[in-house]
């Protein structure tokens, strides 16, 4: 039996996510050893045809043409995991979700007609059927390593849908929003980076978006309660995971 | 086993002594000490680390460390952390297994990490608690060998409660300031005029081995009469009450209750409750394979009825409503927790008050299911 072939793909993102894979670099080896790596821009230029075994797809669909390739990747992958916000939440590019992008267009490009974008940035699951979304921004390596082991197994991932809080209390950190009164979205906030912002004395700031189960309207009177104003509040919120947090406000 | 050793009294130099005894036993000696703007449990490498002339002000939702000008190292509660993150910690691995080439599979169970522990300034809502475990883990019929191995050789020294918080509800929950038996050693600390010190009770053979081999004195009546007189007043001086009912039945009779509905508009369901809890005891375990698919671990992990996940069965969470919950959360520590083991679940240690991001209350909850219950008969 040949090797599964891994592809990675990259659609409107700063390219972390992709560089978290290359980052595993006490597993490339095994990774290497393991699939068969198809698709990987960041890493070679060799690219070998689909159809893919697994395909991680970091970034959001803002232009057209990536909502027609998303399709493509789609149709040649068996399985299609989304890595990081951009990919799940539509990342920071989702502000514009909340503005006038052809305000933005006007006002940055001394050409705007050469410019061609959607009014919207969007997660990948708006689009096509997603079999997995892994958070994060950027994603973590322990976890993106387990999915991909999961996968070559055909095991669920243990990528557990809890909160922060969960992350910290396990590993012994004492609380910044009840010890010092610091706000942190560490409550509503999706685990999975091992809580590394509150070990350093500062409050989390949602960048794997929202938990599993989130209840995010009653962390808005516990920031009011911490020196928030609604301004503040809302530029605590829209980060690189904007869209999904605004979502969870409204519905 | 008889345990006659009259009541004695350590000085400073004896807590000194006693914390260096210990470590040259080889125990790892666990206790309060300052970190991160808290008093967190930790290993102690002498009595220095352990937090003189530190206080806490709590309230729901909150937590600072105050300066105290008496010099007291124990004069403080409801920390982050309980005795339960040494003795049944929040990670531990199983057991793994390897698959050869040859297409065979070996098991290899893990030998439990089992350091001889002793725990210095363990509270008696916390001994209650360790009781509670204890029933829960190496009650039954399957007992949590890691947590049973650590547990049979850590060694207990207690400090009575001299100064509740204002999060704190011992003696509404059935408990008190004073440790019950199932200690080693039991501390009240002592200051005033005549010095800095410690009135030691005796509680087990190893305990008194323990006493004898540091300097001490035997109690005279003052500090008898000055530490018994700290721990009545600590009695009366709890900052919060659960309703004087029988709670159990309470529970039994709300499940309808309105005031889920208002506590679960409140609740993050982010589970530092139940992390914070001393008696708290759930895990799930988790089957991790490496990338080869050769190797593989059963890890277990601590859990919380606050995780989505915690009730999944067959494409679905049975409790998928914060409010259920939050409801199953009390409702079983403080009702179907007898059901199961004999006793409450609840200490009245407060730090779920304290710990809660959002400051719920769980006296305020207990006593708004009374009232809507006595509005409804």
């Amino acid at each position: 039996m040949s090797a599964p072939k891994l592809a990675v793909f990259k659609l409107a993102s700063c390219d972390g996510c992709q560089l978290t894979l290359l980052d595993c670099e006490d597993e490339l080896l095994a990774l290497a050893g393991t699939v068969e790596i198809a698709h990987f821009l960041e890493a070679t230029s060799t690219v070998l045809p689909g159809p893919y075994d697994l395909s991680l797809v970091e970034g959001s669909i803002t232009t057209a043409q990536d909502a027609e390739r998303i399709r493509a990747i789609r149709a040649n992958s068996r399985h299609l995991v989304t890595i990081g916000a951009c990919a799940t939440a539509g990342g920071i590019q989702a502000l514009r979700n909340f503005a006038d992008v052809d305000e933005f267009r006007r006002v940055v490009y001394a050409h705007p007609e050469y410019i061609s974008t959607l009014a919207t940035s969007t997660p990948v699951s708006a689009h096509v059927d997603v079999d997995f979304e892994l958070r994060g921004c950027p994603v973590d390596k322990r976890q993106l390593i387990e999915v991909i082991t999961a996968f070559l197994a055909g095991r669920k991932p243990d990528v557990p849908n809890h909160s922060v809080c969960f992350e910290c209390k396990r590993r012994g950190t004492v609380c910044v929003t009840v010890a010092e009164g610091k706000p942190c979205l560490g409550p509503v906030t999706h685990a999975g980076c091992g809580a590394l912002c509150p070990a350093y004395r500062r409050g989390c700031f949602g960048c794997f978006g929202p938990s599993g189960s989130v209840n995010l309207p009653a962390l808005i009177p516990v920031l009011r309660r911490d020196g928030m104003d609604d301004d503040a509040v809302v530029r605590f919120l829209h980060t690189y995971n904007a869209a999904a947090f605004d979502k969870e406000l409204t519905s | 086993m008889s345990v006659t050793t009259a009541p004695a009294v350590l000085d400073r130099d004896g807590l000194d002594a006693l914390v260096t005894a210990l470590v040259g036993q080889g125990r790892t000696v666990v206790g309060p000490t300052v970190r991160d703007g808290a008093i967190v449990l930790a290993e102690l490498a002498s009595a220095d680390a352990l937090p003189f002339g530190w206080g806490v002000e709590l309230e729901a939702g909150r937590y600072r460390l105050v300066r105290r000008e008496d010099g007291a190292a124990f004069a403080h509660s409801a920390g982050p952390q309980s005795w339960k993150t040494f003795l049944h910690p929040a990670r531990e691995r199983l057991w793994s297994a390897d698959r050869t080439p040859e297409g065979h599979v070996s098991f290899t169970p893990e030998e439990p990490a089992a350091p001889d522990y002793a725990f210095l300034g363990v509270r008696p809502c916390d001994l209650r608690a360790v009781a509670i475990q204890d029933r829960v883990l190496t009650g039954g019929r399957y007992e949590d060998s890691g947590y049973g191995a650590r547990r049979r050789r850590a060694l207990l020294i207690s400090v009575d409660c001299v100064e509740p918080g204002a999060t704190c509800f011992c003696v509404s929950t059935g408990g008190g300031p004073a440790a019950d038996p199932g200690y080693d050693l039991a501390l009240t600390e002592v200051v005033d005029g005549d010095g800095h010190r410690f009135l030691v009770r005796v509680g087990s053979e190893e305990g008194a081995r323990l006493l004898e081999a540091v300097p001490h004195r035997g109690a005279d009546p003052a500090t008898e009469t000055t530490a018994r007189a700290s721990v009545d007043a600590a009695r009366d001086r709890m900052g919060r009450s659960l309703p004087p009912v029988d709670l159990r039945a309470l529970m039994g009779a709300s499940l309808d209750a309105e005031r889920w509905d208002d506590v679960a508009a409140r609740c993050l369901t982010c589970g530092n409750c139940t992390m914070v809890c001393p008696t708290c005891f759930c895990v799930t375990t988790e089957e991790v394979t490496d990338l080869t698919g050769d190797h593989t671990e059963r890890w277990q992990r601590w859990d919380s009825c606050f995780d989505l996940d915690f009730s999944y069965l067959h494409e679905g969470p049975v409790r998928s409503s914060g409010k259920a919950r939050y409801r199953q959360w009390l409702t079983h520590k403080l009702s179907t927790w007898h059901d199961q083991f004999g006793t409450s679940g609840c200490v009245g240690c407060g730090r779920c008050i304290a710990w809660c991001p959002a400051g719920i209350d769980i006296t305020e909850e207990v006593a708004a299911l009374h009232t809507e219950s006595e509005t409804e008969r």
